[in-house]
């Protein structure tokens, strides 16, 4: 056999057997994955809007945009916090951010960080406790802002992380767009209708099944 | 009669000083560099890596008789990115939480030249079971190396080790030690402190 059919060979049977074991891997994982991002989006709700019992799902289309909030409900199902995703740019790749905010438009109740391909050790510090809990009851008007190396002064600031400013930049970016979205987009007097005809998650599932 | 071939145990110690990877052989540098401002972080790339070089040198050695030299190192590339994918995935269908806490460390396996270096080096050069000790011993060598790494660098950066905080209130965290610049720092003391080691051990040994 001469070099460049063992070349050819090579190069073939060892992309073709990379390619079937891989594409068999997703095929088996893949679902599993979907699952396990569903689920987090999910808990994630209950996470930035601690006193949810449940949640209904409220969509709206603009344009070509579908745009989907989680109302979030207590036990007796009265409307607690709305939360919603935020997805953006960050230093590296896109930072998914599950946004809680207060009922009355003027707080966010919580944040928690779903995506991020940060710097490890650095950027995607992000995702830690000690980042995410700053911004519980963090005023959004006229819009969040971040300071460096300080404590925050005002009740619309939040410090960024040492070192990796970008990324606490766009955290706080990406937290703007979508308040600012779900603003126009949701008044507060549309979204409370809305909230009292959509039905808790809870009872669509169970629904779903009969 | 002497038997010249280097032990299996030879081949799984080497990776623990004399050939131990970032400070010795220089390679894995940057990763490092980059994910060693705490323990757990060090420790997790370096378990990750771990896999993936007991995978891809038992491959390449298996295969090694019949591969065409020209064109070994694209094919080793594949394997490697083959096994990275595959742990990748398999991490976040099977610990989502795990997958989570490593993040973007196990894509950055591929282009970690250690994978690389010892399929090249010693893989398809030898046979399976050397390329095994050779793979556990580089890949432990690498955690621990790593694990030093982020021990001293979480101690100064944070005051704390694997998350405890260890050092008290009067403790002021020198925050250059978990930037990049820490990271050089600390590399370069510890390439020094092994290469300092081993002089006097090779010193000691010539001069009895």
């Amino acid at each position: 056999m001469n070099s460049f059919a063992k070349m050819f060979l090579n190069l073939t049977v060892v992309g073709v057997v990379s390619g079937v074991i891989l594409a068999g891997a997703f095929h088996v994982f893949d679902p599993l994955i979907q699952i396990n991002k569903e689920k987090e989006l999910k808990e994630s709700i209950f996470v930035v809007l601690p006193e949810a019992k449940d949640y209904k799902v409220l969509e709206k289309t603009v344009g070509k945009e579908k745009l989907t909030v989680y109302e979030g409900i207590d036990a007796s199902g009265q409307p607690v916090g709305i939360a919603f995703k935020a997805d953006g740019g960050g230093f590296q790749g896109n930072i998914g951010v599950m946004v809680g905010l207060n009922l009355d438009y003027l707080k966010l109740k919580g944040i928690k960080i779903l995506d991020q391909v940060e710097t490890p050790g650095l950027g995607n510090r992000i995702s830690e406790p000690a980042f995410e809990d700053q911004f519980k009851n963090i005023e959004i008007t006229p819009k969040v802002e971040y300071i460096k190396n300080r404590k925050p002064e005002k009740p619309n600031q939040i410090q960024a992380i040492t070192g990796a400013t970008i990324s606490s930049n766009a955290v706080v970016t990406n937290i703007n767009n979508a308040v600012a979205r779900v603003l126009k987009t949701f008044p507060k007097d549309e979204m409370i209708k809305m909230g009292e005809q959509a039905k808790p998650a809870s009872a669509e599932s169970k629904e779903h099944q009969k | 009669m002497v038997d010249n071939t280097p032990t299996l145990w030879y081949e799984f110690k080497k990776g623990l000083w004399q050939d131990i990877p970032p400070f010795r052989l220089v390679l894995g540098t940057c990763p490092t560099l980059a994910v060693t401002n705490s323990v757990i972080n060090g420790v997790a790339m370096g378990l990750a890596t771990l896999f993936v070089l007991i995978c891809s040198n038992l491959i390449v050695s298996a295969i090694r008789k019949y591969v065409a030299s020209q064109v070994r190192i694209a094919l080793y590339v594949v394997i490697i990115a083959l096994f990275v994918t595959l742990a990748d995935m398999f991490l976040a269908a099977m610990f989502p939480p795990i997958s989570k806490a490593l993040g973007p460390y196990v894509p950055l396996i591929v282009v970690n030249c250690i994978l690389l270096g010892r399929a090249e080096g010693f893989a398809q050069k030898n046979p399976v079971m050397p390329s095994l000790m050779d793979a556990l011993g580089i890949g432990i060598g690498f955690t621990l190396s790593l694990a030093v790494m982020g021990g001293i660098r979480e101690m100064l950066g944070f005051g704390s080790f694997v998350n405890f905080k260890l050092l008290g209130e009067w403790f002021e965290p020198w925050i250059v030690m978990i930037l990049p610049a820490g990271a050089f720092l600390v590399f370069g003391g510890l390439v020094a402190l092994v290469n300092y080691i081993s002089h006097r051990k090779t010193a000691a040994g010539t001069n009895p």
